[in-house]
């Protein structure tokens, strides 16, 4: 059987990087894999979503209402927006993050009270993790994403996989040390 | 060997392994990719042209040349090139010519819809349709030697899945098929009537139906038995989708060879199912066709032309399933639409703009800057097309003057844009005497499409340095007077500020050229990491005027405003928009 991880998050924040370590280390552990991203206007903080669906045999790239075994939100308005698309039963990994949206920080709309609650109520399996706080401790507030990778990695129990090599073919030199730092607390929480 | 590639980069291997020696193109989402990665081989010369026409065209004189040469653009760029495109059908090919075209069912980002799957009956090109990353590489290199063999450019039209979905694929290596000798041929290359009256004639009478015999014994078109009480005819992403709903349980007839189509593969397929589905995204351009052989087939009265088809579509559609929702929360969602980034050079010149509203009209165009047009700037009427900010402006200024509206009209074109198509419409303004302003955003890059060179950079797309053209010489060389010039610094408000009062009085066609580079280029995040701003809460009379020029830094938690200074990278439009001086700059560039 396939299962469907949907990726969410905030243009800049890394969700397409930490889609593309998943999926190369899903292709090394011999799974059939595919990945999507739809980057509307790529970097300007719009919302940004990739997904992935791996199993022996994969054919559509695409998830739908109510298909994903597990929706990934690197911020929590994202988690709010895009449970619709999480499976009856399906996991929930959520980032306490909080980004404002423009029409948020100009006083146009409002953003939310409550969203931890609200899900927490909703959904039975949610899985919650403040990334910032965590990269912040280790010095480099952009490794957030890998935190949020190690988190992913535990829940879907792929530990077996050697996504240290992935994180350093990915990331650049100098960042090696911090990430893989990151990716452990991830992992651990 | 086996790698996760996405539809893009299984091109531009395709295109490798085949031998091609000339890439060119023109970046555009969902197309961009395929450009980038060709030009890390080597082998293959690889170039941005200043737009798709003169991409087609750089191909298809190096084809002629002898050289096998592919073309890439997004579904709009082919409207751009469809004057090339339907002349060199008649010419036909040396080396293989294969064009790509990029639809975006769904527009993700995208101005429109459109099915370019048209584009082939119209032109009579040969069209190959991909479905995956491996048959992205695989169909590329059939579609060389299609071209080839029977003397057409091969039109090779993906989508957004297609293009951007990682899938695996088994790599191969490159043949080297070189330059095929070139012979003069005035009767081919040279389209005069009395030749392209004979070159339609032979396309008519021979090309097409080799190409349609092809066609019914393509590869790239194939049956798959399976039950036979539903079969259904399929092409690219929407096979996917059908195949992820119904499996093995069903018959398909999957075209990747589209034009021409496979009449007699349809025939025998029709008649070998008792109920027949066409599963299509966008027109039914295969539906009309199999519907005019009489054969009885179900397809647009149960999908949609608009958007993109997806597996639960299918369902629904067929099987009348209803999918089970998923989570629904209590929550209202504030939306998330896409900004100018924190610090982004386009900001201050439309603040400054927004100051008019009554005054003027804005004819944008496509780029960063349609940005421009959200709230809370909101400046912007139109945008239409590239190289419509000035064009269209120059329509609409007539007008405002015929009907004695005492408005002015701005045009906005980024640099690449400029180059793009702008150029041409300035040389209109200047020529038609146009009363209009164009404001050129000159921010060093392609910024939209995710940093690509452009004629303005000084560097090409492999990266090696190249020359600059000089977008104020151009502008004087155009025509448009020195003194209705004004090269400007769009950190700058005063200087904004005072470009545009000029502007307004002017009489003449005038130019703006703000130079300011987009904030995302790396250097410049380095130069300006130290620079930031913050408010001095003594100060600050919570006027909210820093809010309203739309920087993602700026934000009023608790009734505190204050700036995000990782975001922040000192720009200094909020300082300088601020009554109460109650905004201070901090940090120094990084030399
Ligand atoms: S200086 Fe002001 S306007 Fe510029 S990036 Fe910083 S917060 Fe935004
Ligand atoms: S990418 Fe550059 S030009 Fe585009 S919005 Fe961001 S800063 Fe502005
Ligand atoms: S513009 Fe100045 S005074 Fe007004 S809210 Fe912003 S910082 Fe405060």
């Amino acid at each position: 059987m396939a299962k469907s991880l949907l990726l969410v998050g905030v243009g800049g924040q890394g969700t397409i990087l930490v889609s593309k370590i998943l999926s190369e280390g899903l292709l090394e552990e011999g799974y059939d894999v595919k990945m999507s991203e739809i980057h509307g206007m790529a970097q300007r903080g719009g919302s940004v979503t990739t997904q992935i669906i791996f199993g022996d045999k994969v054919y559509s790239p695409t998830i739908n209402k109510g298909e994903a075994d597990v929706l990934v939100s690197f911020e929590k308005l994202e988690a709010a927006r895009y449970v619709p698309l999480l499976k009856k039963g399906g996991t929930l990994i959520v980032n306490e993050e909080e980004m404002y949206p423009l029409p948020v920080l100009g006083g146009l709309e409002k953003y939310p009270d409550g969203i931890m609650e609200e899900l927490k109520d909703k959904i039975e399996k949610v899985i919650s993790i403040n990334a910032r706080v965590i990269a912040e401790e280790l010095g480099e507030p952009r490794s957030q994403n890998i935190v949020m990778l190690g988190l992913i990695v535990k829940a879907l129990g792929l530990e077996n996989i050697d996504w240290k090599s992935k994180i350093m073919k990915f990331l650049p030199e100098r960042v090696h040390e911090v990430n893989i730092k990151a990716f452990e607390r991830g992992i651990n929480v | 060997m086996k790698k996760l590639l996405t539809g893009n980069e299984a091109i531009a291997r395709g295109t490798y392994e085949a031998g091609c020696l000339v890439a060119s193109a023109y970046p555009g989402t969902p197309s961009t990719e395929i450009l980038e990665n060709i030009s890390q081989y080597e082998e293959i010369y690889s170039e941005w042209s200043t737009n798709e026409k003169v991409a087609l065209e750089v191909g298809a004189g190096a084809s002629i040349a002898g050289a096998r040469a592919l073309v890439a653009m997004k579904h709009v760029g082919l409207n751009v090139a469809a004057d090339p495109l339907f002349t060199i059908a008649y010419e036909g090919v040396n080396g293989g010519l294969v064009v790509i075209t990029a639809d975006e069912p769904g527009m993700h980002s995208s101005q429109n819809e459109q099915d370019n799957r048209l584009f082939a009956p119209h032109a009579k090109v040969a069209m190959v349709e991909p479905s995956d990353s491996q048959e992205c590489k695989d169909f590329i290199k059939h579609a060389f030697e299609i071209s080839e063999e029977f003397d057409t450019p091969v039109l090779f039209k993906v989508t957004t899945r297609v293009c951007h979905s990682k899938g695996t694929v088994e790599l191969g290596s490159r043949v080297e098929v070189g330059i095929k000798e070139y012979v003069k041929n005035p009767k081919k290359y040279i389209m005069t009537p009395a030749n392209a009256k004979t070159k339609h004639l032979e396309m008519e009478e021979t090309r097409i139906p080799r190409l349609m015999e092809y066609s019914n014994n393509s590869p790239l078109n194939k049956i798959e038995w399976n039950d036979r009480k539903i079969g259904i005819i399929t092409s690219g992403a929407a096979y996917l989708h059908a195949k992820e709903v119904f499996g093995d349980t069903v018959s398909y007839l999957k075209v990747g060879f589209s034009w021409p189509l496979p009449d007699k593969l349809f025939r025998e397929f029709a008649e070998g199912v008792d109920k027949l589905y066409i599963i299509e995204e966008n027109e039914p351009y295969m539906e009309q066709f199999i519907k005019a052989m009489g054969i009885e087939c179900i397809g647009k009265e149960i999908f949609s032309v608009c958007g993109e088809i997806n597996p639960q579509i299918i369902r629904e559609a067929i099987l009348g399933e209803k999918v089970e929702e998923g989570y629904k929360l209590d929550i209202e969602v504030p939306s998330r639409p896409p900004a100018l980034c924190a610090g982004c050079p386009h900001r201050g010149i439309f603040y400054a703009l927004s100051k008019h509203k009554n005054k003027i009209v804005v004819t944008s165009d496509i780029g960063c800057y349609t940005l421009g047009s959200a709230p809370p700037l909101a400046t912007g009427d139109t945008v239409i097309c590239m190289g419509a900010g000035i064009t269209a402006g120059i329509g609409f200024d007539k007008v405002n003057q015929m009907a004695d509206r005492g408005k002015k009209t701005f045009g906005i074109v980024g640099d690449s844009t400029f180059f793009h198509s702008g150029m041409t419409g300035l040389v209109n303004a200047v020529y038609n005497k146009s009363n209009m302003v164009v404001v050129i955003l000159d921010n060093r890059i392609t910024a939209m499409t995710g940093h690509q060179e452009n004629p303005g950079t000084g560097k090409s797309l492999s990266g090696v340095e190249a020359p600059q053209i000089d977008i104020e010489g151009l502008v004087k060389a155009i025509g448009i007077k020195e003194s209705n010039i004004r090269v400007i610094d769009p950190y700058d408000m005063d200087a904004n500020a005072n470009a545009i009062n000029d502007a307004l009085v002017a009489t003449e066609p005038f130019v703006i050229i703000t130079k300011q580079p987009c904030a995302l280029i790396k250097d410049v995040q380095k130069r300006r990491a130290n620079l930031y701003c913050q408010v001095n809460q003594d100060k600050c009379k919570k006027c909210k005027t820093c809010l309203r020029i739309g920087c993602p830094a700026i934000s009023m938690k608790d009734n505190v405003v204050s700036m995000d200074t990782s975001m922040c990278n000192g720009c200094t439009v909020c300082l300088q928009v601020c009554p109460f001086k109650a905004i201070e700059s901090f940090g120094e560039e990084v030399i």
